[in-house]
C-alpha cells in the first residue's frame, strides 16, 4: 500500500516534470497507437458495416470470424508480424522490423477486428431501424453502407476509443516487432515492462498511472467532442 | 384553407395518361406465410390508378403485410403482384413510395432526410434543391430544416415522412396508419397533404382504423379480416351498409371471431 | 518573469511531444547510419549499453539500436538476419551460430559471474557456500523453492549445466520445488522474491536490480559461476541486409583498448560489474 501511494506521488512528479525522455516515449506511444487506430478504422469501419448491413453468402460466418479475431493474443500477432517482416520473411526486404512502422502494423492487425466487430454490431442495430425505409427507397448497397456509417458516427467514435484502449495498453506485440529500442521503439508499455524487470516496481507503476492519465485525456477529449457533436445533430 | 397549388411532378402526370385506370396494381392469389401461419390468405384485389383506396380491418388482420407485399418489400409465398399488368419489378417499385406505420427518420436533420431520399432516387443539382424547398413548404417544416429529425414531434415526423415520400414523385403512395397517434390538427395537416397529392394524380393506398378518415379520403375500400378480403367496394357504401359480418361487427365495435381466425 | 519562463518551458515540451507524435524525432532523421545489436537482457538492463554507446556514437556517428532478449531468442533473431551484431553469453550456442554460417567469427568481450541469491532466512542453509554444486544439492535436498529462467537464455543454460554437474534432475522436480518462470532475468527475480525462492542471476542484473527486498547473495566465487560474453558479426554473405561495414566498426571498437576501457569503467552502485577480457585485438 505504501509503495502504491509512493507510485502515485512519483507519477504526479513525472507528470509535473515531463522530461524530454518521457515526452519522447509518450509521443511515440501516441503516434503509434493513433496511427494504428486510424488505419484500423479505415479498414474496420467499412468492413464491419458491410457485414452488418448487407446480406451475402457467408455473412454470419464473417461476423463470427470478426468476433473471434477480437480475442487474438497480442503475442501471436507480434510473432506473425515478426515472421513477415524478419529479414528471412516475405516482407523482409522492406527493412521495417524494429521500427515504429512495424509496431503500427502489429497494432493495426490487433485493433482492426475490434473496430470491425463492434462496428458490425452498431451498424446492424441501426440497420434494423432503417431496413424497410432503405428497401422502400431502393438504396444501393454502397449507399446503405455509407449512410449507416455516417448516421452511426457518434457511436462509432466510442468504437474507435475501444480500439485505442486496446492498442495503447498493449505490450506483447509491440515489444516483439519493435524490440523496445531506446529512443527508437520504446513506448509507454514496453518501458513499464522494462522497468518492472529491472525491479523498479514503483517507477513502473508510476508510468502506468501516467499511461492511465493519457488514456483519460484522450477519452475525455473524444467524449467532449462527441457530446457537443451530439447536441448539434440529435439535440 | 390549406389549398396551396403544388405540382408534385411531371412524371406522375405522364404516367397517369399512359396507364389504364383499372389495372395499375393488382394482387393475384396473394399469400404470405410467417411463423408457420398463413398471414395473408389468397387476396385478389385491384388498385385503380388515380384513386384513393382505403384498407381497413382489425389489429393484426394483415393490413401492413398487404401494403408491404404490394410495395414489393416482402415476397409473397404464393401468388403475385402485378404492376400495370406485369410482375412488379424494380421499375415498378421505383414509381412507388411508402410511409410506414412507425415513420423511419434517419439520424440527420430534417433537410438531410429529404436530401437523402432525393439523392437515392437520382435527383441532383438544382432539381433536387427545388424539390427540397417544395417539400419543406408543403409539410410546413421550413423553420425546422436544420433540426434533427428524431426530435420532431410525432405530427411533424409524419408530415416530414409524407413530404419525403412525395418529393420523390411517386405514382403510388402507400400510407400505413399515418395519423394513428396524431391530434386533430396534425391529422388534418397530413390529410391535406394526401389530398394535394391525390389532386396531383398520385394513387393513394391508405391503411387506417379511422372510419371518419376513410369517409373523408376514401374512394374505394378494402375491408380485411384474418388475412383475407372480407369485402370491397365504394368507401362510403361499405361504411354505410357493410355486407360482411366482419365489417359490420367492426363498425359496431364488436369483437368478431369466425372459424378461420 | 517566472510565469513566462514556465510558459516557455511548456511550449518547448509541447514541441518535443509534437515532434515525437509526428515522427520528426532525431532517430528517424538519422537515416541509415545505424546497426541493430541483438543482445541479452543482462547487458541491457544493467545499463551497460547506455553507458558505453554514446562514446561510440560520438566517434563514429553510428547509432546502435539494442534489442534486449534472452540469449536463445537473440541468437534465433540474428539467425533470421534480424540484427547486424550479436552480443550474448552462451559459448556453445555462439560457436554453433558461427559454425552454421550465420556469424563471421566469435570473440571474447568481457565476463562477469553468476550469483545464487536467496532470502535472508535461507531455508536451505546455503549462505556463504563457495561450492555451487554442493549448494545446489542442498537446495534440492531441502525442497526449498528454486526459480529458474526456463527461457533458453544464457543464464538458463548455465544453470542447467550446474544441475547436471551436481547430479540432480531438476526437470523432474519442475512444478514442485523447481519453478520455471519462462521469463527474463528481471521478471524471474521478481517472481523468485515473491515465492521466497532461490534464484541464479548474473551479477550485473542483480547489482542493478531495484526490488531486492530481503534478498542477499548466498553463493558466489565458484569458478563454475564464470560468465563469459562473446561478440559476433552476423554474416553478410548469408544475410545480405546485414550492414557489415558498420557492424564491423562496432565489433572492432568493443574489442579495442578504448571499448574495453569503457566497459571496465562502468559502475553500478560503485561496483564494477563487467570485466573486459578481449584477446583478439583489431
Ligand atoms: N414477418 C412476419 N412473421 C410472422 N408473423 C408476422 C410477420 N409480419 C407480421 N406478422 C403477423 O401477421 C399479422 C398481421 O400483421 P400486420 O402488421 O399486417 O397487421 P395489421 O393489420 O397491420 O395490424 P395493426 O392494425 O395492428 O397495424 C400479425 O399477427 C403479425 O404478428
Ligand atoms: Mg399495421
Amino acid at each position: 500500500m505504501g509503495s502504491f501511494m509512493g507510485s502515485l506521488g512519483e507519477a504526479a512528479g513525472l507528470i509535473m516534470a515531463l522530461d524530454a525522455d518521457l515526452l519522447e516515449i509518450i509521443g511515440l506511444s501516441l503516434r503509434v497507437t493513433l496511427t494504428a487506430v486510424a488505419a484500423a478504422c479505415l479498414i474496420g469501419l467499412p468492413l464491419g458495416a458491410v457485414v452488418g448491413a448487407l446480406r451475402f453468402p457467408g455473412r454470419s460466418l464473417a461476423g463470427l470470424v470478426l468476433n473471434a479475431l477480437m480475442g487474438l493474443p497480442p503475442v501471436v500477432v507480434g510473432l506473425m508480424v515478426y515472421m513477415m517482416l524478419s529479414a528471412t520473411g516475405p516482407l523482409g526486404v522492406l527493412g521495417l522490423l524494429y521500427t515504429p512502422t512495424a509496431m503500427i502494423i502489429a497494432q493495426t492487425i490487433l485493433v482492426t477486428p475490434i473496430v470491425a466487430a463492434l462496428t458490425r454490431q452498431v451498424v446492424e442495430d441501426l440497420h434494423t431501424d432503417y431496413a424497410e425505409q432503405f428497401a422502400s427507397l431502393e438504396v444501393r448497397p454502397f449507399d446503405r453502407v455509407v449512410a449507416l456509417l455516417w448516421d452511426a458516427r457518434l457511436s462509432l467514435l466510442t468504437v474507435a476509443l475501444a480500439g485505442f484502449g486496446r492498442a495503447v495498453a498493449e505490450v506483447g506485440a509491440v515489444i516483439i516487432v519493435g524490440g523496445n529500442i531506446n529512443h527508437v521503439t520504446r513506448v509507454m508499455t514496453t518501458t513499464i515492462a522494462l522497468e518492472t524487470s529491472k525491479g523498479n516496481l514503483e517507477f513502473a507503476l508510476a508510468l502506468g498511472v501516467v499511461l492511465l492519465v493519457i488514456a483519460l485525456v484522450v477519452n475525455g477529449a473524444v467524449m467532449t467532442f462527441r457530446a457537443s457533436a451530439a447536441r448539434m445533430t440529435y439535440a | 384553407m390549406l389549398e396551396t397549388e403544388i405540382n408534385v411532378g411531371a412524371p406522375a402526370a405522364a404516367w397517369r395518361e399512359a396507364a389504364p385506370p383499372e389495372a395499375l396494381l393488382q394482387a393475384r392469389g396473394l399469400c404470405f406465410e410467417g411463423g408457420g401461419k398463413r398471414l395473408i390468405d389468397g387476396i385478389d384485389i385491384d388498385i385503380r390508378a388515380g384513386r384513393r383506396t382505403i384498407v381497413m380491418g382489425a389489429n393484426g388482420t394483415g393490413k401492413s403485410l398487404l401494403l408491404r407485399l404490394l410495395h414489393g418489400l416482402i415476397r409473397p409465398t404464393k401468388g403475385e403482384v402485378l404492376w400495370r399488368g406485369r410482375p412488379l419489378d424494380r421499375r415498378g417499385r421505383h414509381a412507388q413510395a411508402m410511409v410506414f406505420q412507425r415513420p423511419v427518420m434517419l439520424r440527420r436533420s430534417v433537410l438531410a432526410n429529404l436530401r437523402f431520399a432525393l439523392a437515392v432516387r437520382g435527383f441532383t443539382g438544382s432539381e433536387r434543391s427545388v424539390r427540397e424547398a417544395e417539400a419543406m413548404e408543403r409539410a410546413r417544416l421550413e423553420g425546422l430544416a436544420t433540426r434533427p429529425a428524431r426530435v420532431l414531434s410525432a405530427g411533424e415526423q409524419q408530415r416530414l415522412a409524407v413530404a419525403r415520400a412525395l418529393a420523390c414523385a411517386p405514382r403510388v403512395l402507400f400510407l400505413d396508419e399515418p395519423t394513428a397517434s396524431l391530434d386533430p390538427v396534425s391529422t388534418h395537416a397530413v390529410e391535406q397533404l394526401i389530398r394535394e397529392a391525390h389532386a396531383d394524380g398520385v394513387t393513394i393506398v391508405l391503411a387506417t382504423h379511422d372510419a371518419g378518415q376513410a369517409r373523408r379520403l376514401g374512394d374505394d375500400l378494402i375491408f380485411m379480416h384474418a388475412g383475407r378480403v372480407a369485402e370491397t367496394g365504394c368507401a362510403s357504401h361499405v361504411l354505410n351498409t357493410p355486407r360482411s359480418e366482419a365489417a359490420r361487427a367492426w363498425l359496431e365495435g364488436r369483437l368478431y371471431l369466425d372459424s378461420s381466425s | 518573469m517566472a510565469t513566462s519562463r514556465r510558459t516557455a518551458g511548456a511550449v518547448r515540451r509541447l514541441a518535443v511531444l509534437a515532434a515525437a507524435v509526428f515522427g520528426l524525432s532525431a532517430p528517424t532523421v538519422a537515416a541509415d547510419e545505424y546497426i541493430v545489436v541483438q543482445s541479452t537482457t543482462s547487458a541491457e538492463h544493467s545499463g551497460l549499453f547506455d553507458a558505453i554507446l554514446p562514446a561510440f556514437r560520438e566517434q563514429t556517428g553510428i547509432e546502435v539500436r539494442v534489442v534486449a532478449v534472452g540469449t536463445g531468442q537473440a541468437i534465433k533473431n540474428a539467425a533470421n538476419g534480424d540484427g547486424d551484431v550479436l552480443l550474448v553469453h552462451d559459448r556453445l550456442a555462439e560457436d554453433k551460430f558461427v559454425a552454421d554460417g550465420h556469424g563471421v567469427s566469435r570473440a571474447d568481450v568481457m565476463y562477469n559471474d553468476f550469483v545464487v541469491v536467496g532470502p535472508l532466512g535461507d531455508p536451505a542453509g546455503v549462505a556463504s557456500m563457495a561450492d555451487v554444486l554442493a549448494a545446489f544439492r542442498k537446495i534440492a535436498d531441502s525442497g526449498a523453492p528454486f526459480a529458474s529462467r526456463g527461457d533458453d537464455s544464457g543464464t538458463h543454460k548455465a544453470e542447467l549445466r550446474l544441475w547436471r554437474e551436481a547430479g540432480i534432475d531438476a526437470a523432474a522436480a519442475s512444478g514442485g520445488w523447481y519453478r520455471e518462470t519462462g521469463a527474463g532475468m528481471g521478471s524471474t527475480l521478481n517472481t523468485a522474491i515473491g515465492l521466497g525462492a532461490y534464484v541464479m542471476a548474473d551479477r550485473a542484473t542483480w547489482v542493478s536490480f531495484g526490488n531486492k527486498r530481503d534478498y542477499r547473495v548466498m553463493v558466489e566465487g565458484d569458478p563454475r559461476l564464470f560468465n563469459q560474453y562473446g561478440i559476433i558479426l552476423v554474416n553478410a554473405d548469408r544475410h545480405p541486409n546485414v550492414k557489415a561495414r558498420l557492424g564491423e566498426t562496432f565489433v572492432n571498437w568493443v574489442l579495442s583498448t578504448e571499448g574495453q576501457a569503457a566497459i571496465a569503467s562502468y559502475r553500478v552502485d560503485g561496483r564494477q560489474v563487467f570485466f573486459p577480457n578481449a584477446t583478439k585485438r583489431p
